[in-house]
C-alpha cells in the first residue's frame, strides 16, 4: 500500500467533523432545551445547557397533554398487525409462486413487480374512497390494509430469497410424508429468517415514520398516532420551544435506541431493501 | 390431515389459497387505484355526488395551462438540486469511510442516524433550528457576527432550499450507506493490480470505483428524482405551503383539490401527470441501464 498523503487525512477528518456538527447540533438544541423550565427558556440563550438534567417535568406534561401513551399504543397495534400480515402474506405467496409449476405463474409474478413502478402517493385519492366504502377511516385497520396492501416490497425481497433455499429440502420432506403446508411453515418459513428480518426492519422504519397515511386516515383523537400526537401538539403550543422539544425527544427515543440495539441488522437490512 | 392429500390436490389448495389474499390486495390498492385515476381524470366527479361528467381533456388542459397548478413543479427543483449536492456527498464519505479510518463504524452508526428518526419529529427540530427570533441557527451566526435576522423559513425566494436541506439532513446518510455497501463489494485486487501499473488515486476512482457502483448511483439518482417530484410532509408540516404557496408542492396541491375543494376530476388528473411523469423517469433509466449492458 503506497502511504496516504497528509492532506488528504487532513481533509478526511476535518470533512468527518463538520459532518458530526452538523448532524449532532440539531439533536443537541432539543436535548438542552427538553429540560429547561420556562424561567430559563426565557432567560437563558438556546444554545445553554440547563441547570438540572433531572428535570422531567416538560416531558411528563408533553406526554398526556399530546395523548402519547394513546399514540404509541394505536403506533404499536398498527405496527404489529402490519408486520405480521406482511411477513404471513408475503411469504406464502412466494412459496406458491416459486416451488410450484402452474398455468399463468409467470404473468402472475410480472404483475406483482410490474406494479412497483406506481407511485402509492399517487393513487391516495381513490385508495382514500376505497377504505371510505370499507367504512376503514378512522379505524385503525385502514392503514393497516395499506401498508399491507398496497406495498409490494415484501413480495420483492422474498422473492429473491425463496429462490436460493435448495429444493432438494422440500423434495426430502415429501419423501418423509410431510404435507406441503407443513414444509412452508416448518422448513420454508424459518429459512427465511433473514429475509423476514430485512421486511421487519424495512416496514418498522416506515410505518413509524409515516405521516402522510395516518393523517388521512385517522382524522380521529382517538386514532392518534406517533407522528400525528406531534403534530397535534405542535399545532397548540407552536412557539414554546421546550415543551414541543421534549415531546420530539419522546418520539426519537425508541428508534435511536432500536437503532444503538440492532444497528448490524438494520445496516444489513437497509442495503438488501436498496439494492434489490 | 392435509398430509393425507395427494401432492396434486394438495398444491392446488396451497397455490389457490396463498396466492388468493396478495393477488386481491394488489388489485385493490395498485391497479384499480391507477386505472380509476385515468378514468376519474376525465370527469369533473367531485368526490360525492352519484353523477359525473365526461369532459375531455379539460382536467388537463387546466393542469398544464394553470400556473397555479402546473407552476408548482418549479418548487420541486430545489430539492432535486439538492438532492444531487447529497449524492456527491454520499459518494463522499462513503469512499472516506471505506477506507482505513479511525473510528469508521462510529461516524457510520453517527451519519446514518438522521434516516431512522421520525419524519415529523425531525422537521420540528428543525423548525425551532430554523426559528427567526429563538432558533438556534441565528444563534450560533450571529456569534460569528454574520447576519442573525434571516427568516429562513418565511423567506420566498431560498424558503424550498431551506426545507431541501433538511431532507439532505435526513437521507444523505441513507444514501451513502449504499453506496458503501456497493464499494464494499469492489473485490480489492482490482485496486492493487491498478496500484502495479502505478495508478494515482484520481485513476483509480475514475477507472475502477466509479464504473463499480454506476447502477448504484442510478438507484440513488432515481431515488433522488421521485423523491424531489413526490416532496409532502416536510413543507406541509413546516410552512404548510407558505409563505404566500411559495413553498407548496405538487402532492400537497393535489391533497388539496381533491380533500379541500372535492375537485377529485382535477385532483385525478394531476395524480395521473405525477405518475406518468415517475413512469418516465423510471424507464428513461433502465434505457440508460440496458444501453450500458
Amino acid at each position: 500500500m503506497t502511504k496516504e498523503k497528509p492532506l488528504w487525512t487532513v481533509t478526511k477528518y476535518l470533512s468527518l467533523l463538520i459532518a458530526a456538527f452538523v448532524i449532532l447540533f440539531p439533536p443537541y438544541i432539543i436535548v438542552t432545551n427538553a429540560f429547561k423550565t420556562p424561567d430559563e427558556y426565557l432567560t437563558k440563550s438556546t444554545m445553554s445547557l440547563p441547570s438540572n438534567f433531572l428535570n422531567f417535568s416538560n416531558f411528563s406534561e408533553a406526554f398526556t397533554s399530546a395523548d402519547m401513551g394513546r399514540a404509541f399504543g394505536n403506533t404499536v397495534v398498527i405496527l404489529g398487525v402490519s408486520l405480521v400480515l406482511n411477513v404471513l402474506l408475503g411469504s406464502a405467496f412466494c412459496y406458491a409462486v416459486s416451488r410450484f409449476q402452474f398455468k399463468l405463474q409467470g404473468p402472475l409474478v410480472g404483475l406483482f413487480l410490474f406494479a412497483t413502478i406506481i407511485p402509492q402517493i399517487t393513487t391516495q385519492v381513490i385508495n382514500y374512497k376505497t377504505i371510505q366504502s370499507l367504512d376503514l377511516t378512522n379505524h385503525l385497520m385502514g392503514p393497516v390494509l395499506l401498508y399491507v396492501g398496497a406495498d409490494i416490497l415484501q413480495i420483492y425481497i422474498y422473492l429473491q430469497f425463496i429462490r436460493n433455499i435448495p429444493y432438494d429440502l422440500d423434495e426430502a420432506a415429501m419423501m418423509e410424508g410431510a404435507s406441503l403446508f407443513k414444509i412452508f411453515y416448518s422448513i420454508i418459513l424459518p429459512l427465511l429468517g433473514p429475509a423476514t428480518a430485512t421486511i421487519v426492519i424495512l416496514k418498522t422504519i416506515a410505518i413509524y415514520n409515516d405521516m402522510y397515511t395516518p393523517f388521512l386516515y385517522l382524522s380521529d383523537p382517538d386514532k392518534v398516532v406517533v407522528s400525528t400526537s406531534l403534530m397535534r401538539f405542535f399545532g397548540v403550543n407552536s412557539g414554546d420551544w421546550q415543551m414541543v422539544s421534549s415531546a420530539i425527544l419522546i418520539i426519537m427515543i425508541p428508534t435511536a435506541i432500536m437503532y444503538l440495539l440492532m444497528q448490524r441488522y438494520i445496516f444489513a437490512g437497509v442495503t438488501n431493501g436498496a439494492v434489490k | 390431515m392435509l398430509s393425507r392429500l395427494p401432492f396434486g390436490t394438495q398444491k392446488k389448495i396451497i397455490i389457490i389459497s396463498f396466492v388468493a389474499l396478495p393477488l386481491l390486495l394488489l388489485l385493490t390498492f395498485s391497479y384499480y387505484p391507477a386505472l380509476e385515476l385515468i378514468r376519474l381524470s376525465f370527469t369533473n366527479w367531485d368526490g360525492m355526488s352519484p353523477d359525473k361528467d365526461w369532459i375531455g381533456f379539460r382536467n388537463y388542459e387546466e393542469v398544464f395551462s394553470n400556473p397555479e397548478i402546473f407552476g408548482v413543479f418549479k418548487h420541486n427543483v430545489a430539492y432535486f438540486v439538492v438532492g444531487i449536492v447529497q449524492n456527491i456527498v454520499a459518494i463522499y464519505f462513503a469512499i472516506v469511510l471505506n477506507g482505513k479510518l479511525k473510528g469508521r463504524y462510529f461516524f457510520r452508526l453517527l451519519l446514518f442516524l438522521p434516516y431512522i428518526l421520525n419524519g415529523v419529529a425531525v422537521a420540528y427540530t428543525f423548525g425551532y433550528v430554523f426559528d427567526t427570533t429563538n432558533g438556534s441557527l441565528n444563534f450560533l451566526l450571529g456569534k460569528l457576527g454574520l447576519g442573525s435576522e434571516t427568516s429562513w423559513l418565511g423567506t420566498e425566494s431560498f424558503v424550498n432550499y431551506t426545507l431541501a436541506s433538511i431532507g439532505f439532513w435526513r437521507f444523505m446518510g441513507f444514501n451513502m450507506v449504499i453506496y458503501l455497501a456497493a464499494l464494499q463489494s469492489i473485490p480489492s485486487d482490482l485496486y492493487e493490480a491498478a496500484s502495479i501499473d502505478g495508478a494515482n488515486n484520481w485513476q483509480k476512482f475514475r477507472f475502477i470505483t466509479l464504473p463499480n457502483i454506476y447502477k448504484i448511483i442510478e438507484l440513488n439518482l432515481f431515488l433522488t428524482v421521485t423523491g424531489a417530484l413526490e416532496v409532502f410532509d416536510l413543507p406541509f408540516v413546516l410552512t404548510n405551503g407558505g409563505p404566500a404557496g411559495a413553498s407548496e408542492t405538487f402532492v400537497m396541491k393535489i391533497i388539496e383539490t381533491a380533500f379541500q375543494f372535492n375537485n377529485y376530476g382535477l385532483a385525478s388528473a394531476m395524480s395521473v401527470v405525477l405518475l406518468i411523469s415517475v413512469v418516465l423517469v423510471l424507464s428513461i433509466q433502465r434505457y440508460f441501464l440496458k444501453g450500458r449492458g
